[in-house]
Order: C-alpha cells, then structure tokens, then sequence
C-alpha cells in the first residue's frame, strides 16, 4: 500500500472525466494514475499505478473491470492478468503488486491521496 | 556407393508411414527411400476427391524438403531393379546404389487388369495414381459415357469420379452383386437400387469377353450372351494385385496367389528384410485398407528398432459413403461361420438394409451390413470387437432412439479401439482425461482421434463424456464463474429475451460482476444481435482491449491501426495517402498477410487524429481489433491472370463490402481464388472460394495458426447468389452456436455430425432456421456503420482518446528507436541504457 504519512488531498479530474463500469488515466507530476469508476459499488472510485508490472506498459486504466469470487479485480489489458481493486494484488501471482492510493467523490471532484 | 541403416523400397501411404513411425522411435537411424512413382507420398483413399475440386498438391502427405529435414534421403522416380541379399545392397533403375543394413519393402499393389482382348486399346484406364487420374481426366473430355468394369469398393469410388466429371456412368461387374466381399445380397441389392436412383446404370452377371475400338473411336465392349454396350473411356477397377515381382526375383518367399509372406514381425523369409502394406501377405491374406497398413508399418518401424510388436492381422470392418450411399461391413458380414444365425431389418421406404450375424449360440455379434443407414455401425463393431455379450433383446441392437442399445463407453474394455485410422485406444483416451485433457478439441488434438475419417466422432464424444463422468468430473461449459451457460445459450437467451445490456443479462441470467471473459462474450452477441456502435455507452465497460479504442495494443501500450483494403485492391493514390499519414505520425509500416497494411506505433490520443486523415481519404476501419471479418484475400483473377476462370476479385469485394463488420466469436478470415491454382490460399481460411469453370466451390473450416487446419468443401459450382446464401446462412450458425473463442474450425469439428451436419443445416435446411439466418445476416449488413467515422462524429466516444483526461501530455514511458528507417518500442536493455544516460 502506498498510503504513506505525507498523504495529501489532490484533486485529479472532475467526475464527468469518469466512464461507469471503465477507467481513464490521469497524470500528476510525474505519476500516472489509473482511475476506475464503478457507480454501483461502494465506494464508487478506485485508483491505482497506471503501469502493469508485467506487460510494463502505462495501460491499467484500458483494462475490463469485473470481480473474481466477490472481489473487485480489474484484467489488464495486454496479458490479462488480474489485479485486485482495494489492495492491487495480483491473483495469478501474489508476489506482484501495483500500488492503491486513497480516494474519494467530493462533490463533482475525483479526489486522490498521493 | 551410399550407405543407410534403412533403405524403403516405395513411398506409399503406408512407406511413408513406415519412414515417419521410424524417426519417430528412433530418430538416430539413417533412412534412405527410393519411390517408383515421381510424386512423394499421397493420400490416395481421398483420390476421388480430385475430381470434386481439391488440388492434386493437396493431398500430398510428404515433400523431398519435409524428409531433409528430418534427416530422411529420399529418390523419387527411381524403381529398385535388384536386391542383393548377400551383399545387403539395392540396386536402382538410374544405377544407384545403396547399401543396408534392414530392408523395408512397400511396394504396394496394381490394379488387376482382366486379360479380355481389346484391354491395352487407348482410353481403357486404370484408377490407382495421381497419374492416372491425369489419364482419367483427359479422356474424359468430349466424353459422353464411362463405363467402370469392377462394382467392388474401389469400382464404385471410381463410378463416383467419372460422375463427378459429368460423364453418364455405367458399372460393369462379373459377379451377382456389388461389394460381394462386404456385402450379402439383400444388402448389395439395396445398393445397387440406391445407385441407380443417381442415375448410373450397372450390370451385373456381365463378363465382359473383348473389346473393340470403332471407327469413331469409341469402344464397343461385347458381353457373354452377346450384348454390347458402346462407351467412351473404360476404367478397369477390378481389384488389386500385390507388387511382388521385385521380392519374387529376390528369392524370397511368396504366397500361391501372389504376396510377399511376413510373419507376426512383419519380417520376411529372409530376416533382414520386412514386407509392409499391400504387398505383404499375412496369414494368406492381403489387407487392401490402409489401416492395416499403417498398422504393419508400425510393427515393423518396432522390429526394426529392436522393439517387440507384432502384427496379429487386422479387422477389415469398415464403413463408408460411396456415391452419397452410407454403406458399412463388419466382420464375418455373410455370416459364413458354422451355426451363424442371422437378424436382419429392412426400411423399403428409407432404402435402408440392416443385417446382425451372431454366433450358434447367440452369445455375440459376428458380422453385420449395413446399407442406407450407418447409424447402427459404431455400435455393432464394438459388440463384435470386443465380444460383448449381446442384450436381452437382441433386435435393440438395430434399432436407433428410443428401444435400441447404444454403445456406451463404460461397456467397452481399455483395449477397445475408439479410432481406428489412428489406432486411438479407450485406454489412450483415459490415460489423456487423467493427465488432465478436459476439453474434446484439445484430446483430439493430442491424439489424432477422429481426424480420419471422422467415423468414430460420436463414439469419441460419449467415451470422453463419460469418462470424465465416472471421475466426478462434470463436463463444466459455463463461460465463467458469473454464467452458468454456454456462449451459445447466452445468444439465445438475449435472442429470445431481447437482452441487450451487459446489465440486465448478468442480473437477471447470472450473478456478481461479470468478467474479462463473459463481457466481451455478451459485447459481441449484442453486436451480432442488434449491432449498435461497441462504444456505445452501455458497451463501453465490455470491450476488450483492442475494441475497447478500435485499435490493436502492442507491448508497450501503443497501438497498431488497419485501414481496410477490400480484396487488396488500392488505388495508388491510396497507396500514397497510407504512406502520407504514415509519414505523419511516424508510424512503423508493415504489409500484413492479409493483404492490408499495418500502420504501428500511435498513441492512444492520436488515432483520432490518424482516422480522421485515413477516412478523408476514403477508407473505412479495417477491424483488426476485433472478433470479426478482418480480410477476404484475392487473387487478380480473370481480370488479368492467364488462368483465371472467374472475376475472383469482384467476387472478394462482394463479399468483404458484405461481411464486414459482423461481429463473432472468434476473428473471421476468407478469401477467393480465381482458379484451382489457387493463389488467394482459399483453403486455409474460414470461408474460402475457388473458381471453376462452372462457378465457385465453397471451402469452410481453415484456418492457419497455431494448428493449421485444410478446410473442408462445402458445395461445388455455386452460381453467385447460391455462393452468398450458403455463406450468410453457415456464419450466422457459426456465429449463434460457437463457443467463445472457438474458429470455425474447431467448431465444425465440435458438431455433432461435423461438416454433413453442417451441410445439412445450412443446404437442406434440415433445422428449418435458414430464412431466420438469412434474415439476421441482413440485418448485420443493412446497419452497418464505420466505427471510426461513427466515432469521429460524436463527442463523448471521442473523450474516450485522451491519454491522460486531466492534461494533454502524452506519456513520457513510451521510447522509440530508429531501426531500418522506422521506428520501433525500445527494448528493456535500449531502456536501462537511456535511463542510466540521463
């Protein structure tokens, strides 16, 4: 997890940038982000590293969101493999991790803990 | 002088198998082959075939190159004049000789030629080689009639080739009957009527006595009892004889009828020297079937490596399609043994004939026929192979549906052969199940089992079905762990429900989320369904990675872009738009293989931008990223080839402007070639078209890739509407019955029934859903919109192109080297080095 003790609110996109049930990438400084809106979840907005580890590429926002046995995963689009949402574990390979980072809707502002 | 540790004598169906069971035990050894006929081992069961339109080349088995590589010398047109056995030496037509250490005979056998006067007269033939057929054919032509002398199993095959060239076909046969060794009377009658009702003629009790040439060149040939019959050609199919004049000259021991004698090793009377095939004699007999062959081949592949099989004779059951008409035999099928009995059914509207031999005390079947009507073959060879005692009732055992006895798997012992063309054993097929085989295309693909003739595809099935069963292992076909159902049921779920969200079809037919596997699954029904634009908002989420910005990602993130090239026919000034906006945006430019080009290297927030030009100048969206028609390749055809015989390329436009766009379970890729030579490779692809002289013949079922398959023919001599209807009708039951992922390939072998099934559905309407098919092609093809042009149009899709959403930049990640004037990703190394520069 990469919520470390220097968290601070920054506000990364509004949420009409947002498509339900999808995600889009956003850049701060030099990071980039992946942010995931799933409006029938809750909470509603998941962001991680915008860099798969594996296919190492910048494309974690282009992957298709779903869930395996409950858990809220998302596939990454260039070798399909899965990344949990809350903690950005990797189901097929538990030792690979992207990190997670705090978030939240704050009126029409998508919100992230960097 | 040359020197190998095996030298083969002929490169038959069953040399050839010889040479590749050899190197497949014992690789080490040197394997010299010398072949009398000019062209490498060929598939000559499917000879027949030639005429229906399949290539010569097609059904070649092996190639000069193929045997190099495996380290096989190989001399074709070469015929071995003399051995010495002392010497351990052969000697061939052309004066080379090699030196051995084991001989392999497999001479193979001749057509029998009766000695009437009149037989060596021009246009009277003989049907064996790919030479022959060359004489067949040529004769053919101008020709009205043909008359076959011999109704056995090769005559008829070969009364189905002169059909097939048009000629009006007339079998003459000496004895009462045709197939008198497979068939009884009853059962040879039934044929003969279902023959005729084709239209050829045939005479039996008809010993032909000479043969005369008439002055219009035409031959007259004159029967005991004196009729006559005038005729064109005349092939003689009157059985075999082996090719034993080599071994005879040899010295070595040869039976009283001909055949050279081999023993359980498949050795001869002299033992460095083994006899294979249709030259060997074993037990008396010659084994004219190609499975027996295939199975000395192996014994002797054994023997030679030190191994210990050996050969115990061979089932001669068989079945097949002789001019349309199913006809099967098994074991003692005239019931010759003492005290045989005899059951015997007859359906005189069907024109079916059934007959069940069991032994004096009714314990088990001996033999059956079968005529009309197969159905009941699988299951009385395996009561006889194995001697399974026979039910209660043993009239259940002809009798198909309900009341009738089928053959189940858990009755048949580890040694029951499944396949017989590949020698496939239920104990081979358990031995797959437990190494963790769970899927029927996958254990066929391991063990070759009902790859042959595809007889045995029903018997496959139920022996996997049910073994998987007696594990406790359920024949699990949910898509995922959120449906429960198979792909094609989910299609007609949403069908018949008018589902078309992803989310009232998860909550109301299946449970949690969903997935990376069952999204782009119902994405892709939708399209084929109601074909609304994949970005449109409700998809958005479905779309795999590529439809997801219709582009194809490569491994740094970027993407390749195709502009369609219908037929691969581009104006120049095309060309050079492509070339422009590849000059552009500095994309790496690649000519595909299917006729396309590939424009790699643009960004996401670029392929606006890049369609925007690419449409400009009047192209549409290729679908390369998507589970669609990518291509329908061509040849130029009659427009300016010598040999063309029809506008191939109009005819790849037609169909490209036609298909495109239709989404499917897997990619979908065709093509058309303007003759037989076949330039477009047609038949590697999921719908291929060829030209004859007459039309097109309709190939389905290829596919390249990692398991390349031949398609099969579908229909000759379509006329261009035909053409359009069977193809609309056989995708649209590809595309409302396939398994996720499944090619047409693997589907068509997956039927139940496979490719007549297939042709059954989509020709005959056997399912009465052909105008429902019809009718939803057409609606695929009258919505049809580009997608990129759609997606420039509109706003909100187009939101779906930025890189980042909450600045312009592009990504900083993605580095490019320069590499033969283009550029191309960095590599790892290309990175570190960078990284460590700055």
């Amino acid at each position: 997890m990469a919520t470390t003790n220097l968290m601070r609110p920054l506000t990364v996109c509004i949420t009409a940038d947002l498509v339900p049930h999808s995600g889009v990438a956003v850049k701060v400084g030099e990071q980039q982000l992946a942010v995931f809106y799933m409006p029938d979840e809750s909470p509603q907005i998941y962001v991680m590293d915008n860099y798969d580890p594996i296919g190492r590429a910048n494309v974690m926002s282009r992957g298709i969101l779903g869930d395996i046995k409950g858990e809220l995963v998302v596939a990454a689009p260039l070798y399909k493999q899965h990344f949990r949402l809350c903690t950005g574990v990797c189901v097929e390979d538990e030792g690979v991790s992207v990190a997670v980072f705090k978030s939240a809707i704050i009126d029409d502002s998508v919100v992230v803990w960097l | 002088m040359q020197k190998a540790d095996v030298v083969v004598v002929g490169n038959g169906m069953v040399g050839h198998h010889f040479v590749e069971s050899l190197n497949n035990i014992s690789p080490a050894l040197s394997i010299t082959v010398l072949g009398e006929e000019s062209a490498p081992a060929y598939d000559r069961v499917h000879l027949s075939d030639v005429f229906a339109g399949t290539d010569p080349s097609d059904l070649a088995l092996t190639d000069e190159l193929a045997y190099r590589c495996i380290g096989v010398t190989a001399h074709f047109g070469d015929r071995v004049t003399h051995i010495d056995t002392e010497a351990k030496q052969v000697t061939a037509a052309s004066g080379l000789r090699v030196e051995y250490d084991k001989l392999v005979l497999a001479t193979g056998s001749y057509p029998f030629v009766p000695p009437i006067p009149g037989f060596d007269l021009p246009k009277c033939l003989v049907y064996r080689t790919l030479d022959d057929l060359v004489a067949i054919r040529s004769a053919a032509k101008n020709a009205r009639r043909g008359v076959v002398v011999g109704g056995g199993l090769l005559g008829l095959e070969c009364a189905n080739a002169l059909r097939n060239l048009g000629l009006e076909t007339h079998v003459v046969e000496f004895a009462p009957g045709l197939m008198g060794v497979q068939l009884d009377e009853t059962g040879s009658a039934t044929l003969r009527s279902k023959i005729e009702d084709l239209g050829l003629t045939v005479h039996t009790n008809t010993a032909t006595q000479s043969i005369e040439q008439h002055e219009d060149g035409s031959l007259i040939m004159n029967f005991a009892g004196g009729a006559a019959l005038q005729t064109d050609l005349i092939v003689f199919s009157a059985g075999i004889r082996p090719s034993d004049q080599l071994a005879k000259e040899t010295g070595l021991a040869i039976g009283e009828r001909g055949g050279v004698v081999i023993d359980d090793s498949c050795a001869t009377s002299h033992a460095d020297v083994f006899a294979i095939g249709e030259c060997a004699l074993y037990d008396g007999r010659i084994f004219g079937l190609v499975a027996p062959g295939y199975r000395m081949a192996e014994v002797a592949a054994s023997q030679v490596s030190g191994g210990t099989e050996t050969f115990q004779g061979a089932d001669m059951s068989t079945k097949l399609k002789l001019l349309g008409v199913e006809v099967g035999s098994v074991g003692d099928a005239h019931g010759k043994a003492e005290g045989s009995q005899c059951f015997t059914f007859s359906d005189p509207i069907k024109k079916a004939y059934m007959r069940m031999n069991v032994d004096n005390n009714s314990s088990k079947v001996t033999g059956a026929v079968l005529v009309g009507d197969c159905s009941r073959y699988d299951t009385l060879l395996q009561y006889y192979l194995n001697e399974l005692p026979l039910p209660e009732d043993p009239t259940s055992l002809l009798v198909s549906g309900a009341g009738g006895v089928e053959i189940s798997a858990s009755m048949l012992p580890d040694t029951a052969t499944i396949c017989s063309c590949h020698n496939v054993s239920k104990g081979v097929i358990t031995g797959c199940i437990e190494a963790g085989c769970m899927d029927l295309g996958e254990l066929k693909a391991e063990t070759k089992a009902s790859t042959g003739c595809g007889g045995c595809a029903a018997l496959l099935k139920s022996t996997f079905e049910s073994e998987l069963e007696a594990r406790g292992l359920e024949v699990d076909r949910s898509l995922c762990e959120h449906f429960g159902h198979t792909r094609q049921a989910l299609f007609h779920i949403c069908q018949v429900e008018g589902i078309s969200q992803f989310a009232d079809l998860i909550s109301q037919h299946g449970r949690g989320k969903g997935c990376d596997i069952c999204k782009p699954v119902a994405a892709s029904i939708f399209a084929s369904l109601y074909n609304e634009h994949v970005l449109e908002k409700p998809h958005v989420g479905l779309q795999d990675t590529n439809d997801h910005v219709l582009a194809n990602m490569q491994k740094n993130g970027t993407y390749s872009v195709v502009p369609r090239i219908p037929g691969g026919i581009i104006t120049p000034d095309k060309l050079i738009a492509i070339g422009a906006v590849g000059k552009k945006y500095d994309l790496y430019t690649k000519i595909t293989g299917g006729q396309r080009i590939d424009l790699f290297g643009a960004q996401i927030h670029e392929l606006p931008a890049i369609w925007h030009e690419l449409i400009q100048a009047g192209f549409e969206t290729g679908h390369a990223y998507g589970k669609s028609l990518r291509t329908v390749k061509s040849c130029v055809g009659s427009t300016w080839c010598r040999y063309g015989v029809q506008d191939s390329v109009a005819m790849a436009l037609l169909l490209e402007d036609r298909y495109k766009g239709l989404r499917s379970p897997h990619k979908l890729k065709m093509a058309v070639s303007g003759c037989t030579r076949e330039c477009a490779e047609a038949q590697s692809k999921d719908v291929g078209v060829i030209a004859t002289e007459n039309g097109w013949n309709l190939f389905v079922g290829g596919n390249g890739g990692m398991r390349p398959r031949h398609a099969d023919l579908f229909a000759t001599d379509l006329d261009d509407n035909t053409l359009l209807l069977y193809i609309d009708r056989f995708l649209m039951f590809y595309v409302r019955t396939a398994d996720r992922l499944q090619r047409t390939s693997v589907w068509l072998e997956s039927l139940d029934g496979g490719l007549d099934y297939a042709r059954e559905v989509v020709i005959d309407d056997s399912l009465g859903i052909c105008a429902e098919l019809e009718a939803q092609m057409n609606n695929v093809v009258g919505t049809y919109q580009c997608e990129w042009k759609s997606t420039l149009g509109d706003k909100e899709k187009l939101k779906r192109f930025r890189q980042f959403v909450n600045t312009d930049e592009s990504d900083p990640d993605v580095v490019f080297v320069r590499e033969r004037g283009q550029r191309r990703p960095a590599t790892e190394d290309e990175l570190a080095l960078a990284a460590k520069a700055i």
